[in-house]
């Protein structure tokens, strides 16, 4: 039964807002890889809209910052579904440094490499080298801790982090926070960030204001997705739990190499595309492992998201950007909205 | 491993044929296998263990293959045994000495869980 008292408030909202969006109830948005989509968060009121052919002309024009995510390089992976995922990923960075702004920084959400090797490292050192953006935040996947608990992992990228590598930082107003859902997995789980993590969450976001914009990031979608694949965390509820009062919560994910998202109340969910290789849509295959598909449409489901903020309007916009040229991929979309085609620029 | 194995040679073999007469005709044990020690394997397909439950008698090896283009494990949940992270191809064996059930699954992705029952 609707909440009418509930409903009323939100219509206030909803025009105090004058967004022409509906923001009650639970909202589902999925845009398969290679879509590209533009999403505009206002006030914790998220729009979407799918970008067309001009992206990369307009996009963070207007915006006080904007940042990069790249997710699940898997270095060292040179099976048939993708033999050089150096060279992706080098496209991936090509990308980012043709963008009309430099980001302030790249977030990479894990799977950094295939079998945690050093070499694998180097090389994936070498590649982001040359990003425009110079400074790079990152989260580990469960391909980046597999034999040493992430000892390598941490000594590499998670200098000043806490436990298995989480942390947050603050970056012109906004607050971010990284989360590690890949150590110390349990047999039948899915993702896990474990009681201490979840206690140092906790005390981290006490003390902020509701107003302050919240980016929480990790390796393994925060959202149950597929439980079959074990796509999803387990005590991730605890987790948004402490996020609630906030106005604007955008949680970006990788891990499983498609564009999915979510929006529930405030708190927008975003997964990105691999700059390694596809997999495939939930309990379209027999099992989450790498997709193959034509060697010319590679690079139409691998991408970048670009995240675009405006403190003016405490906006947030998120353009996923296949590796394909716009142009091509934006043939491509089949975006799924939810929420229509309304988003204010 | 090594000495485990050497140990069943030196020591239990005569327990393990009469065993493995016993268990003529049972899947998981291969007959061409008797001479040295009994030996089963697992196979590891689109994220699962098959069998996901394997029983095998005292003293089998059992060999764990990973045929997935993605990296996995094989880890007892108690601690009995852990493999290294097994690329695709990659192989990893361990001798059960003792009867008992041994639930095991890949840390890589902990949803994939599997069982030796050894008796």
């Amino acid at each position: 039964m609707p909440n009418k008292k509930q409903d009323f408030i939100d219509q206030q909202l909803q025009d105090l807002n004058n967004d022409g969006v509906d923001r009650r109830g639970f909202l589902k948005c999925m845009a398969w890889a290679g879509t590209g989509l533009v999403w505009t968060m206002s006030g914790g009121i998220p729009v979407s809209r799918a970008f067309a052919k001009g992206y990369g002309k307009d996009a963070g024009k207007g915006g006080d910052f904007s940042f990069v995510q790249i997710s699940d390089s898997h270095i060292g992976f040179n099976k048939p579904a993708n033999p050089d995922v150096t060279a992706t990923l080098q496209t991936a960075i090509n990308k980012i440094n043709a963008m009309p702004h430099t980001p302030d920084f790249v977030i990479h959400t894990g799977d950094l490499s295939q079998l945690s090797k050093p070499s694998e490292f180097d090389t994936l050192d070498q590649v982001l080298k040359g990003a425009s953006a110079k400074q790079i935040h990152f989260v580990p996947g469960e391909h980046d801790m597999l034999s040493d608990n992430g000892e390598q992992y941490l000594a590499r990228y998670g200098k000043g982090t806490k436990g298995s590598g989480y942390y947050s930082f603050d970056h012109k107003g906004v607050h971010f926070v990284g989360l590690v859902n890949v150590a110390n997995l349990k047999a039948g789980g899915m993702g896990s960030l474990g009681h201490e993590q979840l206690e140092w969450l906790e005390d981290d976001l006490k003390g902020r204001s509701a107003s302050t914009p919240i980016v929480l990031f990790a390796h393994i979608p925060l959202w149950t997705i597929y439980p079959d694949w074990g796509w999803g965390t387990d005590d991730s509820e605890q987790a948004l739990s402490y996020v609630k009062k906030f106005g604007s919560v955008t949680v970006l994910n990788g891990h499983i190499h498609q564009i999915m998202q979510k929006v529930e109340g405030k708190v927008s969910f975003h997964t990105a595309m691999s700059t390694a290789f596809p997999q495939p849509a939930p309990g379209t295959a027999p099992s989450a492992g790498p997709m193959k598909v034509p060697a010319d449409q590679l690079q139409r489901v691998l991408g970048i998201t670009d995240v675009n903020y405006v403190i003016s309007g405490r906006s947030l916009a998120i353009v996923d950007s296949p590796l394909a040229d716009s142009g091509t991929a934006a043939s491509q979309n089949g975006v799924g909205l939810a929420l229509g085609d309304s988003a204010r620029g | 491993m090594t000495r485990k194995t050497l140990w069943i040679t030196g020591t239990a073999t005569p327990v393990l044929i009469a065993v493995l007469v016993l268990l003529a005709g049972s899947r998981s044990v291969r007959a061409s296998d008797q001479a040295s020690a009994a030996s089963a394997a697992v196979k590891i397909d689109n994220f699962v263990f098959g069998p996901q439950t394997i029983t095998v008698p005292v003293g089998t090896t059992v060999t764990w293959t990973n045929n997935d283009d993605i990296p996995h494990t094989s880890v007892s949940t108690d601690g009995v045994f852990k493999s290294k992270v097994l690329d695709t191809d990659e192989k990893f064996s361990y001798t059960f000495t003792k009867a008992g059930t041994y639930p095991y699954y890949c840390t890589i992705h902990p949803k994939m869980t599997g069982k030796v029952v050894v008796q």
